[in-house]
């Protein structure tokens, strides 16, 4: 098991911990990602210009997403399970509302309560069964229903997460088919390693076309153009390319031989003829 | 926690619980703290909330101002009653205190500002 991704080495409420949450405030580079994540991740809503609206930010941690909210005008409420986070985003003065809850155990809310949701990095830890009680497929399952219940009939939601394999991206979406939602998966920048982006676009109301995926212009990378260049050579057996000096050449001195009429080889034969003729 | 989160929430993640709602609120301590008033916002968010709810919870913490018991049909363009709602909804922090289950009298403690809604697994 990779110990790299930090699902693997504790639940989400003993992994951040004071120590990892003073990271988010302090680290420029966690900061700059976290709200590029979050500015997509609103982008993806699809918001129409009649704000602000009133979102749900699931794994809120220090606030991060919240405050990209709050620039954007929109009200916002913050569900997370480790309270050092919680704790370092009241610090941050953030305007949400914040609540300490696991996202397995069910959203505890009224229907029709939300206009959308987002969720920075959070998906993923859900697949993981921290405790002996846990099971990943129902605790999915009650999450993705409790949030359908939630949000109004013409919401989005938008979960950034880092899937480890396939599997458990079909384990993700196909919970989320069965809560009842339309929708499927973003990828960002689908070439790259690190920019490499997944988005889980959610739709409570009807199937809509995706929205379109970022990419760095070069679509056609991965094909390479069909070259016919080095047949030439490959049909030749040893003879001389045809048109060639060479087989001009050749070619002349065979005529000769069968006593054909043949031009005097001079400094122009087999010359390529210059640009101006 | 704001009161627009309080009416919002339930409890019906425990066992057994059908509704949960509304939670009964336990005020220890609250702050006052003042935000941008937007008045399509508020008007956009009143059909949501569930009018007597709110209405009781705000004068149990005392920032009911004159909100109506029944809620008037042009709230829209009623602007001292909108910045009333907001000002109940959106500026009042109910920062120590609890939420009690109606249905199982469970308690979730509401400590900085932050309601623990962590349940336990034999809870579920």
């Amino acid at each position: 098991m990779s110990f790299k991704r930090p699902e693997h080495k504790a639940p989400p409420e003993l992994f951040y911990n004071d120590e990892e949450a003073r990271k988010y405030t302090q680290n420029s580079r966690m900061i700059d990602i976290q709200v590029q994540m979050s500015e997509r991740a609103i982008e993806l809503l699809l918001l129409s210009e009649k704000r602000p609206y009133y979102i749900l930010d699931l794994g809120c941690g220090s606030g991060l997403s919240g405050s990209v909210l709050e620039e954007q005008g929109h009200n916002w409420v913050g569900l997370d399970i480790s309270s050092s986070m919680l704790f370092v985003a009241k610090e941050r003065e953030v305007e949400g509302d914040l609540l300490l809850a696991d996202l397995g155990n069910g959203l505890p809310f009224r229907p029709g309560s939300f206009d959308g949701a987002i969720s920075i990095s959070t998906l993923q830890w859900l697949c993981n069964a921290d405790k002996s009680c846990h099971n990943p497929v129902k605790r999915l399952y009650a999450f993705f229903s409790s949030l359908f219940a939630c949000l109004t009939r013409t919401a989005r939601a938008v979960f950034q997460f880092y899937p480890e394999n396939s599997e458990q991206i079909e384990l993700i979406t196909s919970q989320a088919m069965k809560a009842g939602f339309f929708g499927g998966l973003v990828v960002d920048y689908p070439n790259s390693t690190k920019a490499k982006k997944y988005f889980l676009v959610l739709m409570t109301g009807g199937n809509m076309p995706l929205p379109k995926a970022l990419s760095d212009g070069e679509e056609h990378a991965s094909h390479v153009q069909f070259t016919n260049r080095r047949e030439k050579y490959k049909n030749l057996k040893g003879k001389c390319v045809k048109k060639s000096k060479n087989w001009i050449l050749e070619k002349k001195e065979r005529r000769k031989r069968q006593g054909k009429n043949v031009r005097p080889n001079t400094k122009f034969t087999g010359r390529p003829r210059s640009g101006r003729f | 926690m704001k009161l627009v989160t309080h009416n919002m929430l339930t409890s019906k993640c425990l066992k057994g619980v059908n509704t949960g709602y509304p939670l009964k609120l336990v005020v220890k301590e609250i702050r006052v703290q003042s935000s941008d008033f937007n008045k399509e916002f508020i008007s956009k968010m009143i059909p949501r909330l569930d009018w007597a709810v709110f209405v009781v919870a705000a004068k149990q913490i005392g920032h009911a101002g004159n909100l109506p018991d029944q809620l008037l049909p042009d709230y829209e363009n009623n602007e001292e009653l909108l910045k009333d709602v907001h000002h109940a909804l959106f500026e009042v922090d109910i920062y120590e205190g609890e939420l009690i289950c109606p249905e199982t009298n469970r308690k979730f403690q509401i400590s900085e500002g932050i309601p623990n809604m962590l349940v336990k697994e034999n809870e579920l």
